[in-house]
């Protein structure tokens, strides 16, 4: 039996105002395995951004554990969150994910350098990510010189590079056409199968669950359904 | 480190224009300081430059008088009094005047200074070409490169002084004996002639006054080597009446004006410099302000504050190294081309600091987009924030 990657046991986000305080994330338990693309889906404010940010060690949690490939993230420093985004996470976006003054290649390239292993060997394998994903014309061209689609596909590609346990993607098919947008749910989903990775999309169009393997539905902060079977799924995506 | 340069050299280079408008800004700021601190220094030296390089270590001036050359009055035989003093080693009067040199060929006529100096005593100036005076007296001159450069006069030739003598202008015509290096004095080149010659030739009230007693403006002193010039300088007050010493710098920082003058300027100076602060500041505040997305991305990636810190800090420090640097070539390419006549002077010193200073204010500058850059949190990535 594998271990999951991703693994909450009874998470909690408040966030804490003057006189006030908004239960973001309530009593949230989930895990993801090895090779599994889950979508997190809901209604807007329904908690799915803040839980993501929590499996991110964006965010710290009120109550509860977060474990990721056998780390407590919940107890860890920021240095020690900051290192281990950067070694554990990749992340994709839904705007402003590349850095406009980077080439695509660069852009790529960043988390190597950033982990210290960028080399000959290193920057061949992102030549080689960004030619799988069908960007070889592309490897100088600067992001305002690519597509929407072929922008997400560089995020893509760098949230990969640098062989993280986990992949999280925030709406990344929000800016895109119905087409483009289906395009980049399944590279996810095949990278993710490929690699044996735990992916998690958070998003709001039910469409894109479409290659997902699994749902999990969140309304006012509280995981409100899973949705395992092909069936059940299809239901849901039947439904938008 | 290495990944903070990477970033800053790429954006600077891929957005080049942008940057290189900014650091043309710097470069006229630089310009700017570096003219003001030339032309500081410029003044500063042509109203003091004689007494700068004076071969003495105490002025004595006439007392009450703010040390002021033009209002002292010394008899001479103060020289004497002085001289026997213990730990001076060498007195000479000074006298100090105004003249100009008149060329009947089409040349300009010049202002100078007309300094009256004893032979081979302290105030007499050395000569880098042609010879010392000899005797006190007898129609010569030793001009100061300035003058030699400025009104194309040489070694040997006869030069034509004209001072104003009551209400009557006379012409005096000495020789060129010798040249000394720049000694400017209240800024106009040096003419130095034997001391009982400028007493003949100093403009005076009236035409062929006698005076009783010879008189100088000022007396220099040299004083030994192993003694300590505060205690001689007492001595000197303690023994001579009526008399007010100073050093050679705090004589010609009392030099009128001089002081005023030296302050405006550095006071400007300061001011150019708040300028370049706040331009700076406000560029790279603005860029920072359109860059917060692009810093939360990279923070939510696993960016360090320290990454994102020595990036934006080599940015500031880039850029404002090139201005800096444009600023100082076109400075020097400009003070080639500045007539002798202006006083401007870029001092080697004055220079570094200013160069110094304004490399600084870069990242002080800067300051502020650091610490934004630092605050800037990375759910903002997410759209999120704490």
């Amino acid at each position: 039996m594998k271990q999951p990657i991703i693994e909450t046991s009874s998470v909690t986000k408040i966030y804490r105002g003057a006189g006030s305080s908004v239960i973001a994330v309530d009593n949230a338990s989930l895990a993801v395995y090895p090779g599994e693309f889950v979508a997190l889906v809901g209604p807007s404010g329904s908690g799915k951004t803040t839980m993501l940010a929590m499996l991110a060690a964006l965010l710290e949690p009120s109550e509860g554990q977060i474990c990721i490939d056998g780390h407590l993230i919940s107890k860890m420093s920021e240095p020690e969150r900051v290192k281990f985004r950067r070694q554990r996470i990749g992340f994709t976006f839904q705007s402003n994910n590349l850095l406009p003054y980077l080439t695509v290649l660069e852009n790529v390239e960043l988390m190597l350098r950033l982990n210290g292993r960028y080399n000959r060997e290193a920057r061949q394998q992102a030549i080689q990510s960004l030619i799988r994903l069908g960007l070889e014309d592309r490897l100088h061209s600067l992001p305002n010189q690519l597509s929407g689609g072929q922008r997400q596909r560089v995020a893509i590609a760098r949230s990969m590079i640098h062989n993280p346990s986990v992949i999280l993607a925030d709406e990344p098919t929000a800016n895109l056409d119905t087409e483009r947008a289906y395009q980049v749910t399944q590279l996810f989903a095949d990278l993710v199968h490929e690699n044996d990775r735990a992916g998690i999309m958070v998003t709001h169009d039910l469409r894109m669950c479409k290659y997902v393997d699994r749902i999990i539905q969140i309304e006012d902060g509280q995981i409100v359904a899973e949705l395992k079977t092909r069936q059940e799924i299809e239901a849901l995506i039947s439904c938008a | 480190m290495k990944l903070a340069l990477f970033l800053a050299f790429q954006e600077v280079w891929r957005n080049r224009s942008r940057f290189l408008l900014f650091s043309l800004v710097i470069a006229l700021i630089t310009t700017l300081v570096l003219f003001i601190a030339a032309l500081s220094e410029g003044l500063a030296l042509a109203n003091k430059e004689y007494l700068e390089k004076i071969n003495a270590q105490l002025l004595v001036f006439q007392k009450n008088v703010d040390l002021s050359a033009a209002v002292s009055r010394l008899s001479l035989s103060k020289v004497n009094d002085i001289g026997r003093i213990e730990g001076v080693s060498a007195v000479g009067p000074i006298g100090f005047s105004n003249g100009v040199l008149v060329f009947n060929d089409g040349r300009e006529d010049l202002n100078i200074s007309l300094i009256g100096v004893e032979a081979g005593k302290p105030g007499a100036p050395p000569v880098i070409a042609g010879r010392s005076f000899a005797i006190d007296r007898g129609p010569q001159a030793v001009i100061d490169k300035n003058v030699a450069e400025r009104a194309g006069v040489q070694i040997g030739e006869q030069i034509v002084i004209k001072t104003i003598q009551g209400t009557k202008e006379e012409f005096y015509r000495l020789e060129v004996i010798g040249l000394t290096d720049e000694r400017q004095y209240l800024y106009q080149p040096s003419i130095f002639v034997p001391y009982r010659t400028w007493e003949q030739i100093r403009p005076q009230m009236t035409n062929g006054l006698q005076l009783v007693e010879t008189i100088s403006n000022v007396i220099a002193v040299q004083v030994d080597p192993e003694t300590d010039l505060n205690i001689v300088a007492e001595r000197i007050r303690a023994q001579v009446k009526d008399v007010d010493v100073a050093d050679i710098i705090s004589a010609y920082k009392a030099i009128p004006g001089y002081q005023v003058q030296q302050d405006t300027l550095n006071t400007q100076s300061g001011f150019t410099l708040l300028i370049g602060i706040l331009v700076i500041g406000g560029f790279f505040q603005i860029q920072m302000l359109q860059k917060v997305p692009q810093i939360g991305v990279l923070k939510a990636i696993g960016v360090s504050n320290f990454i994102v810190a020595a990036t934006v800090v080599a940015q500031i420090i880039l850029v404002t190294t090139f201005g800096v640097g444009i600023g100082t070539i076109v400075s020097l390419g400009l003070a080639m081309g500045i007539p002798s006549s202006i006083p401007i002077i870029f001092n080697g010193n004055s220079m570094l600091i200013s160069v110094i200073t304004l490399l600084l204010i870069g990242p002080v500058g800067g300051l502020v987009s650091v610490r934004l850059a630092v605050s800037v949190e990375p759910l903002i990535a997410l759209g999120l924030s704490s």
